[in-house]
């Protein structure tokens, strides 16, 4: 086995793993070695084709189909340079003051998460869209909102030369969605950083991890890893984990450290999600520009948020309930459809979490919660009246008895709404905002890490991702990761003369 | 084909759960297939594995109740026996029928073709391609 030697590590290179190595990357200049390991591979431009199976292949962890333990809901994020900011929209929200006080994480104040959420919403260029480049999907979302009198809002995106192509969620194959693989792993790796591809860490232990390089598989995208491929020891004086709610809580785990840290993979939480569709009766603009640029934020009132959204044949196909001549025919007016997210804000309890399976592998238990149903049927409930206040002729709803709402009926809306009903295992859910698992608090009874991402009890292991949260975000949740892992990395350099 | 030892079996599951399906030719069945085994490859072989005991249930269960096997079955009651399985009280019933619909899904609308059929024309090009 090789061996080699570094001062800080950080796992990951997600929102929070390439803010950290951007932010602390200045230290290699004073001649500190600094690495960034993925597990994923690194593709070169040419390589997103936006071909949708081809790219949830290569940038997804499971290619996109990574399960809950009983099988009831899809939970996608990224395994790429880049993590999941490489298959992300790019809405970038500002953690919202409600949230954060309701955290009530000793040592961590709203002001002070605001302040550093700004600053990385100015350097990716998070911005509201020129109207002239909003799509006829998000149009007619802002319509039927504003015909009922609901508050719609614009989401800032973080692009920049953006082509409308739609494709954000296969990898921007435009370049312009300003993810850590564009912006802040860039800037890490011209200040000296080294990123290392392809490298998945199997456990960490006293300033050591153990790591595995594989190989580039025949006809995979991607560069090869620029280490050899084979297991390393890494000696590292300070470790920071940023491999995301799912895989940072399971690495802790099989590296034995569950003993010391009995909340370790509790207080998972991950806006679970289906879609709404509705067909209009002649072809909209849905497929062509940004899909994501407005939303209606309920998460106070009714435990949801809807959000617009355009996904490709597969993931449509997949998401809409059902089979049979219904579904076809929903996804043969393609052209037509008017498309919304419902989420719903689901919240930390004693059952959902992540664990481990005998070899080690992330497993997470996951039970929809009586306020979870609630969000996700009353979002159901809400999007439809939107759809059809936007002109659609019929709607699907994936809850309902039947599952596809003439407008004829529309009249009879709350009536069907009553009488839907929320079914694991048919009811197709997903979900793409993991959270939790390793949260901030003031000691190891209630929490894995304090308000800085520090381990309790090992002043060299640090948390920097989604897996802080103690609690779900209630909006998208990159903008809030970068400035939690902006903390860590400000202790980190604090504290670099003593950690050393 | 890793799911089925009997390709009349999945044919039939894929022609029930997108109708389209049924007038596939040769080559676009080969192409769905394709899709599928790519898919399924990188998978452990005990979710393989549950995945054909599942096709063999569908083949084998309505000979309970019709009398022959799904193959055997009209699209009406094919259709039936998987709504069927669809809502069934066993959670574990329907999450194997999400998973080998989800597969179906997969191998029909992850090929190029049936996204042209359905209308889809996602570009690289975004709004330059609408002239």
């Amino acid at each position: 086995m090789k061996r080699v030697s570094y001062d800080i590590v950080i796992v990951g290179s997600g929102a929070g793993g390439g803010t950290v190595a951007q932010e602390l990357s200045p230290l290699c200049r004073q001649g500190l070695r600094i690495a960034v390991l993925e597990k994923g591979p690194r593709l070169g431009d040419h390589e997103f084709t936006g071909r949708e199976l081809e790219m949830t292949g290569a940038l997804y962890e499971d290619g996109g189909g990574f399960l809950t333990a009983d099988g009831t809901m899809t939970i996608a994020f990224g395994c790429a340079y880049g993590g999941s900011t490489v298959v992300y929209t790019g809405t970038s929200m500002l953690p919202p003051e409600r949230v954060i006080r309701r955290w009530d994480v000793p040592g961590l104040t709203h002001a002070d998460l605001d302040s550093r959420a700004r600053k990385f919403m100015a350097e990716n260029n998070a911005h509201l869209v020129e109207d002239d480049l909003i799509n006829e999907n998000n149009k007619l979302f802002v319509g039927g909102c504003r015909k009922l009198g609901y508050d719609v809002q614009q989401f800032p995106v973080n692009i920049k030369g953006c082509r409308g192509s739609s494709l954000c969620n296969l990898g921007c194959p435009n370049q312009a969605k300003q993810g850590t693989d564009r912006v802040q792993l860039p800037r890490a790796e011209q200040n000296g950083v080294e990123v290392v591809t392809r490298c998945q860490v199997l456990t960490v232990g006293e300033k050591t991890l153990a790591v595995r390089v594989t190989a580039k598989p025949a006809g995979a995208k991607g560069d090869p890893s620029p280490w050899e491929p084979g297991d390393y020891l890494i000696d590292a004086k300070i470790v920071v984990l940023a491999a995301g709610a799912v895989n940072t809580p399971a690495l802790l785990l099989r590296s034995g450290m569950g003993r010391s840290l009995p909340r370790l993979g509790y207080g998972f939480t991950s806006h679970p999600a289906f879609i709404m569709v509705g067909e209009h009766a002649r072809p909209i603009v849905n497929f062509v520009g940004h899909p994501k640029s407005y939303y209606l934020d309920r998460a106070e009132s009714d435990c949801h948020v809807l959000e617009t959204c355009m996904y490709f044949p597969f993931i449509t196909a997949k998401s809409l309930a059902g089979f049979g001549e219904p579904h076809s025919a929903f996804m043969r007016a393609f052209p037509r459809l008017q498309m919304i997210l419902v989420l719903a804000c689901d919240e930390a309890d004693e059952y959902n979490r992540v664990a481990i399976d005998g070899a080690g592998r992330p497993v997470v238990h996951y039970r929809f919660q009586p306020k979870t149903i609630y969000g996700l049927m009353s979002g159901a409930y809400t999007a439809a009246k939107i759809l059809f206040a936007a002109g659609a002729v019929r709607v699907h709803m994936p809850v309902a008895r039947e599952t596809t709402i003439e407008a004829s009926d529309a009249a009879r809306l709350e009536e069907i709404a009553a009488a839907a009903e929320f079914r694991p295992g048919k009811t197709p859910v997903s979900a793409a905002h993991p959270q939790g698992g390793c949260g901030m608090g003031s000691g190891p009874a209630n929490s894995v890490t304090d308000s800085y991402g520090r381990v309790h009890g090992l002043p060299w292991l640090f948390v920097a991702d989604a897996s802080l949260f103690p609690n779900s975000l209630e909006i998208n949740p990159y903008v809030a990761i970068m400035a939690l892992a902006d903390r860590v990395a400000q202790r980190i350099r604090e504290e670099v003369p003593a950690l050393l | 084909m890793p799911l089925d030892p009997d390709p009349a079996i999945f044919r039939a599951v894929v022609s029930t759960i997108v109708p389209e399906a049924a007038a596939l030719d040769e080559q676009a069945w080969h192409d769905l297939l394709q899709v599928v085994e790519a898919l399924l490859r990188d998978r452990p072989e005990s979710l393989n594995r549950q995945l054909r005991m599942f096709l063999g249930a569908i083949q084998w269960l309505p000979v309970v109740r019709y009398g022959r096997p799904f193959t055997r079955l009209h699209p009406a009651a094919r259709a039936r026996v998987l709504r069927h399985l669809e809502n069934d009280r066993i959670l574990k019933v329907r999450v194997g029928f999400w998973g080998l619909r989800t597969i179906v899904l997969a191998g029909y609308y992850g090929r190029p073709q049936a996204a042209q059929a359905i209308g889809y024309a996602a570009t690289v090009r975004g709004w330059e391609a609408r002239g």
